[in-house]
């Protein structure tokens, strides 16, 4: 199990390391740069932007000089929002983006892996349509529809909740809902697909043939093993929403992260885009760990490490 | 496709109810909100460049000078000013017992420290270049020169003496500029980063202070030391940083906000008809045109420039197009620029250069060798990726083809970074552009078309035109100026090396109970004496 943990670790690293080079060569491969403006700077005003942000120096410099930053935590300063540090903007805008995109996982999960069993249990009746109705609406309509529609009803027209910003709870919940739109209705199917394979097992023949009590049956033999596939799937949303989402929190003015994920590229502001990938790379890269460290706890026939003896 | 989505979904559902407006909060306090649109770059005076920031710093501080409505410098912390005859000397009287936010004393020294430290090579401030006109400045922030040799001279606390390059009538408007606001030295030089962060560190002298700074939001109120605080009727000015503008628009209408920084253009002819109060198109000093690179064929041939620009119609591109209140652009420079006399403006004064005509259009391509566009080599029309740069690059170019019968125009929008890079490497046949003028003298939109200079993109140059520029620099009267720069304008216009397609204009949502507040062409807004009609 260690052993398993410190290769996990160290291949992360190795990844980070890759995902570090490679972003950091394609960002100074695109035209442009952090200072260039519509009405051109003098020469001399610009030689000494570039020498303060120590951009004058030859490319494999500033890679190394970043590596040594990185290594210590700290991604650097901002080149657009001049005096503060990539640390500074994730340490305010991270926990935006957390309380965002916790609400919007604990949705799509509170609505989503109920409504696919009740699919699954009520395979091609009522119940089923109408949750395959709307888990393909759900996948089909972007978030910006499910947001623009949210905003028209419940503030524009009905005035229940603040169209915009940040806050107050109420300011949560309509961005929440548009962003769990999609993974909402992907676990609602993921867990119907997985409950159908499931019920079908023998040991579930095997569990009603004993004549276990059906709830008990469902709860320990149905779920447990059904829920595997939304777990594996919990790992990069996890990360994705924890990010946040661009659209979302441009239509709701929400204050998060997943801004500089777009906007630091249209910037060139060359430490943000560094930081908040290497920022994103390590979520993802925890999320997936944390995953597999939950799969034998559900399911005991799954061992970690053990991948190799296995046939 | 988002936003077009967005605006789609946002007519659907406001075709079906009539406007009806959300709740209103009723407090006692005066408050008034403006959705500034985007979240400040930084707050540091010396390294602010844009006017979102401009306008967040603008109620926060106050320079030597302040604009008036009309654009001109009024005392603000000067008092009053000596200005010698050359115009090469201005000495500065500061008022009594100008203070701090925090209660220190403004002095003199203040500002001679917020001047030096923005020319500070190490500083690295875009704008250093605005104390170009200062005795020794530029020479500092080159690197050759000593903070100690620049033109600017404390004499006592409440006198600063400024020695200038040469004679300059504009300086007072400079002095208004943010980069010329004075700093707090004690805290500036205890976090020279990142003292403008935090409001306990942001020290002002303006109108307001600072209260709350937090992800998408500045809160300011009244600062009573400062020296007109009477004039300010305010009890809480807030900014917020919606960058959406059909979610602006829907707060605007929802009683969230009282100004908005924008309107989305395909919402301008509703809100005419349905909030005709409110709905305030602002004028703005910029000119929308498109550049031919002089250098390549077939745009080399004034005819062909000519043609080009006498074919399109501009009444149709800001009324059906643009739809957002812009002014169809007959010359280069917009309205709203002092000519000579006062009430008088550079745009009547010049007036048009040339009128849309189609058939003197024709008959100067066939002129140029393309008798109804035929041969005329196929080109593109370079912009930055936006909505309406697309449909307006669509439209002229739909024009090109019915009038002059030039087929074989191609549409190339670049993200914004890469344009920029395109557009300076000279790497386009036809590109879009835009100038928005720093200051109100028609120089800053004229000396950046100098041969060569960083800014003229066009490649295009005129042996008489750099003349006048220098010529410029010495003179200081306007009488003397406006000839000249009268003259530059009608070169620029005889050679086309640039199209001009309308005059920018603002549209804004504004709350009808808003009063007081001024609105500059350059884009500032100054809600010093802003207040909410009861």
């Amino acid at each position: 199990m260690l052993r398993y943990l410190v290769q996990r670790v160290l291949y992360a690293l190795l990844a980070l390391l890759v995902v570090v080079t490679v972003t950091f060569l394609f960002m100074h491969a695109i035209p442009g740069g952090p200072f260039q403006r519509e009405k051109a700077l003098p020469e001399a005003v610009k030689k000494n932007i570039e020498a303060r942000y120590k951009l004058d120096q030859p490319l494999h410099r500033q890679y190394l000089d970043y590596l040594s930053h990185l290594i210590r935590g700290d991604l650097g300063p901002s080149f657009k929002y001049r005096g503060q540090t990539v640390n500074d903007i994730i340490r305010e805008r991270f926990p935006v983006s957390v309380e965002l995109g916790t609400a919007a996982i604990l949705i799509a999960l509170l609505f989503g892996v109920p409504a696919g069993i009740l699919a699954a249990l009520h395979q091609n009746r009522f119940p089923d349509h109408v949750v395959m109705f709307f888990s393909t609406i759900g996948v089909a309509m972007p978030s910006f529809v499910i947001g623009t529609l949210l905003m028209y009803y419940l503030s524009y027209r009905w005035g229940l909740l603040p169209s915009s910003m940040w806050g107050s709870p109420k300011h949560v919940i309509m961005p929440a809902i548009a962003l769990a739109g999609l993974p909402m209705a992907f676990i609602a199917r993921l867990t119907r697909s997985s409950m159908l394979e499931v019920l079908g097992q023998d040991y579930m023949k095997t569990a009603v043939a004993k004549g276990l009590p059906r709830l008990r049956i469902l709860w320990v033999h149905g779920i447990k093993n059904a829920i595997i596939p939304v777990i594996t799937y919990l790992g990069p949303l996890v990360a994705g929403v924890l990010t946040g989402s661009f659209i979302v929190e441009n239509i709701f003015a929400v204050p998060g992260l997943g801004k500089h994920f777009v906007t630091s590229i249209y910037n060139r502001d060359y430490t943000v885009i560094l930081g908040v990938t290497v920022f994103y790379c390590v979520l993802l890269i925890g999320a997936n760990l944390l995953v597999d460290l939950i799969y034998p706890l559900l399911d005991p026939r799954i061992q970690l490490g053990a991948g190799k003896e296995q046939v | 496709m988002r936003k077009s989505l967005l605006i789609t979904a946002l007519i659907l559902g406001l075709v079906l109810v009539a406007a009806g407006c959300g709740p209103t909060a009723d407090s006692e306090e005066m408050v008034v909100t403006y959705n500034v649109g985007t979240e400040p770059e930084t707050l540091d005076p010396a390294l602010m460049t844009g006017i979102p920031e401009f306008h967040m710093t603008l109620q926060l501080y106050e320079g030597l000078t302040r604009l008036d409505e009309d654009n001109h410098p009024q005392p603000a912390c000067a008092e009053s000013w000596d200005i010698s005859d050359d115009m090469t000397e201005y000495t500065f009287y500061l008022r009594d017992d100008l203070k701090w936010s925090n209660g220190d004393p403004l002095t003199a020294a203040d500002f001679e420290f917020a001047w030096k430290r923005a020319v500070d090579p190490e500083m690295g401030a875009d704008y250093c270049y605005m104390f170009d006109l200062i005795e020794g400045a530029t020479a500092c922030y080159e690197g050759e020169g000593s903070p100690d040799d620049i033109g600017i001279t404390v004499v006592d606390d409440q006198t600063i003496k400024v020695k200038l390059q040469s004679g300059a009538p504009y300086f007072l408007d400079l002095t208004s500029f943010p980069t010329y606001y004075p700093l707090h030295q004690e805290t500036v030089k205890a976090d020279n980063e990142g003292w403008h962060l935090k409001p306990e560190t942001t020290i002002v002298n303006g109108p307001f202070k600072l209260e709350i700074r937090e992800p998408g939001r500045l809160e300011y109120v009244p600062n009573e030391n400062y020296w007109d605080a009477d004039a300010v009727k305010l009890d809480r000015l807030i900014f917020t940083m919606v960058e959406d503008i059909s979610t602006e628009l829907t707060m605007f209408e929802n009683g969230e906000v009282d100004m908005t920084h924008e309107v989305p253009g395909a919402e301008i002819p509703r809100l005419k008809e349905e909030m005709p109060d409110e709905l305030n198109i602002f004028p703005y000093l910029g000119t929308y045109y498109y550049i031919f690179n002089c250098q390549r064929k077939p745009f080399d041939d004034v005819k062909v420039r000519k043609a080009l620009t006498l074919a399109i119609d501009r009444k149709a591109i800001c009324e059906e197009v643009t739809q957002g209140g812009e002014l169809p652009a007959f010359a280069y420079l917009p309205p709203g620029i002092t000519d000579v006399a006062d009430g008088s403006d550079f745009r009547e004064v010049g007036g048009n250069f040339y009128e849309e005509n189609v058939e003197e259009a024709k008959s100067l391509l066939a002129e140029a060798g393309y008798p109804d566009g035929e041969g005329f080599p196929s080109f593109e029309i370079l912009y930055n990726t936006h909505d309406m740069h697309k449909i307006i690059a669509e439209a002229i170019m739909e024009m090109w083809k019915t009038n002059l019968g030039i087929t074989g125009v191609t549409l190339t929008n670049q993200e914004w970074g890469t344009y920029l890079d395109t557009r300076d490497e000279g790497n386009f046949d036809v590109a879009r552009a835009g100038w928005i003028g720093d200051y109100v003298e028609p120089n800053s939109f004229l000396d950046m078309w100098k041969t060569g200079g960083g800014n003229n993109n066009s490649q295009w140059g005129d042996a008489r035109y750099d003349e006048i520029i220098t010529e410029l620099v010495t003179l200081a009267d306007p009488k003397d100026r406006m000839p000249l720069m009268h003259e530059q304008e009608e070169i620029l216009m005889r050679d086309m090396p640039i199209m001009p397609v309308y005059y920018y204009t603002s549209p804004m949502m504004v709350n009808k109970k808003l009063k007081g507040y001024l609105y500059l062409t350059t884009g500032g807004l100054d809600f010093k004496t802003a207040y909410m009609d009861k």
